[in-house]
């Protein structure tokens, strides 16, 4: 049986607060992986999978579940985090993170860790796979037997690949699609608007046949509406441009390129944890 | 005999195939009236995805559609549908092991006047060292024919290699089983271990040294992965000398796998690899290439007579 959504934003924020106190946890045990970027995609996570979502945690296998696809893979502690909160997995497991043997590797691994949709972790190459699988929901003209999301970082963008896949999608109508960009505006070297300029962004994924939706990536009633309307698109896929604070949570995590590859150490899990409550 | 090119009896059996299973996708990048998936394609369009001159994103297509169980067949020239592609190759298909059939024509010099920018010599070396694939290299036509039978029926990411032009049919009466060589000719002074077009070479080669009282096994390594290492120490043991050709560098392929082998199993044999040496290609008639590059049944021959002596 399909997992129970729940809309109610205070449902939300309660889980979004527990995902981030596993991450950051886990983190400090593994004693590396990125603390920035998870902490930025949580509600984003927290929203998809308990809100949105057609999904069975003891059935990861459900044929007709929706799907995400972590396109920037090094997010994989805060997709863990959730997948546990959701029960596809004990949160115990969460402390092997990157250990030897660990069913949670250091990028995700779909086939050591349950819910986990796609291995991934070499930037770029998400999208295309969500089309992949997207198109394999299709079971009539605009008929679709699942949805399917796809989660890209911001740096990201600058692979060449993402644009063929965007210019595909549209090209045979994937309205089941979703795209959400973590629009946190930092990467490893710096800013993204130094490192390699993105914009105007909205307008490029609007040249490319997308529909285009910008909003608050921390905000739930603007991802719901936005993951609505998308839902409701007939004719062409759906890029939800989220903007988000990178290692939102955290007051010393926050906006830190810095803080883009690296875990806290003991006492600054102590730190975060005195301010996640 | 009849000259059928090997991806002639692809782009057939596919079709075939395409009405057997529904499962079965396949994907294309601008170039199915080459690779012959056009026949599937005026078939069964819904099941056919044209992802236009976008290799890297074709992969990325067909790993997806293998998680939701479907069966991709993924073509194009063998330069692009390796070496553009391959971090998406070893990242999106070889390390989740997901069932992707990788099947690329125009491989090696055979691909003539086009040129070395578009003849694949080194998609061997790069499709054996990734893990889970299965590489194969059909030798004519009907095994071709065979291999895309074989390729779908086996689980698991798959590389299939081959060629533009017609060549003629020279495996008869041999069953093609994945990761099994075929011994084509029996012989106990020398042993030529070959795939893909140099197996034709590789008799014509042992037919003419038996006119001059040699006798010359030739065994047909199909599959270069996994390795059929006991054929070939087989051949090590039975025989006094042992040559490898092959379309394809002479880093990393065919040649380089037998190596292995025998270098690992103590096999002193006196041995060569016959293939591209370090080089590129360059534009010219396929046998005119085979030639110039030392790969026609006059070179093997040659090369043979003097590992012999």
């Amino acid at each position: 049986m399909a997992l129970e959504l729940n809309r109610d934003p205070k449902y939300l924020s309660d889980l979004a607060l527990q995902i981030r106190r596993h991450i950051v946890t886990m983190l400090g045990a593994a004693g590396s992986g990125h603390t920035g970027g998870s902490l930025s995609i949580t509600d984003i996570l927290t929203v998809l999978y308990f809100a949105e979502l057609r999904h069975d945690p003891r059935n990861p296998g459900w044929p007709l579940r929706d799907r995400l696809v972590l396109s920037k893979g090094h997010g994989a502690p805060a997709l863990y985090a959730t997948l546990a909160q959701a029960g596809y997995f004990s949160t115990e497991i969460l402390k092997t993170l990157r250990k030897l043997g660990s069913s949670l590797q250091g990028h995700p691994d779909m086939n050591k860790t349950p819910g986990v949709e796609m291995s991934t972790g070499s930037l770029g190459q998400g999208l295309s796979v969500a089309c992949g699988m997207a198109a394999a929901a299709k079971t009539g003209p605009g008929q679709f037997a699942f949805r399917v999301y796809a989660l890209l970082g911001d740096g990201e963008l600058d692979e060449g690949q993402v644009w063929e896949a965007a210019m595909s999608a549209p090209h045979f109508a994937l309205s089941n699609l979703c795209a959400i960009v973590d629009y946190n505006g930092l990467q490893i070297d710096g800013e993204v608007c130094r490192v390699m300029n993105l914009e105007p962004l909205a307008q490029k994924w609007a040249a490319f046949n997308w529909r285009v939706l910008p909003v608050d990536g921390h905000d739930y009633g603007q991802l719901l509406a936005a993951l609505d309307a998308a839902r409701g698109e007939t004719n062409q896929p759906t890029v939800i441009l989220a903007k988000t604070t990178k290692g939102k949570g955290v007051s010393f995590t926050e906006n830190q390129a810095c803080w883009h590859g690296i875990a806290p150490n003991e006492e600054q899990v102590c730190h975060a944890l005195d301010e996640l409550v | 005999m009849e000259k059928i090119a090997t991806r002639d009896a692809y782009g057939q059996v596919l079709a075939e195939l395409g009405a057997e299973h529904s499962e079965i996708y396949v994907l294309d990048a601008d170039l199915s009236c080459s690779t012959k998936t056009n026949i599937f394609a005026a078939r069964f369009p819904e099941r056919f995805f044209n992802l236009g001159v976008a290799e890297q994103n074709m992969i990325g297509w067909a790993a997806g559609l293998a998680t939701c169980g479907k069966v991709p067949f993924a073509s194009t020239f063998a330069v692009f549908a390796t070496a553009r592609a391959y971090d998406q190759l070893r990242n999106s298909v070889a390390f989740p092991s997901l069932n992707v059939k990788l099947v690329a024509s125009h491989s090696g010099l055979s691909v003539g006047a086009d040129g070395a920018s578009h003849q694949a010599i080194e998609d061997l070396s790069l499709m054996r060292t990734l893990p889970n694939f299965t590489v194969v290299v059909p030798a004519d036509g009907p095994q071709a024919a065979e291999a895309t039978r074989a390729v779908y029926a086996h689980r698991g990411p798959v590389y299939l290699r081959l060629g533009r032009p017609k060549v003629e049919t020279v495996v008869t009466d041999q069953p093609f089983v994945l990761g099994r060589a075929q011994s084509l000719r029996s012989g106990s002074d020398a042993t030529i271990v070959a795939c893909g077009t140099l197996v034709r070479e590789a008799l014509l080669a042992a037919e003419r040294l038996g006119r001059e009282g040699l006798k010359i096994r030739v065994l047909n390594l199909h599959t270069l992965k996994p390795l059929d290492a006991e054929a070939i120490l087989q051949a090590a043991r039975e025989t006094r000398a042992l040559l490898c050709a092959e379309e394809h560098s002479i880093i990393g392929g065919l040649g380089s796998a037998v190596a292995e082998v025998l270098a690992e199993a103590g096999s002193g044999i006196p041995f060569r690899r016959l293939g591209v040496n370090d080089m590129f290609g360059e534009s010219g008639e396929p046998e005119e290439l085979f030639r110039k590059f030392g790969l026609d049944a006059d070179s093997v021959a040659a090369a043979l007579k003097s590992l012999l002596s």
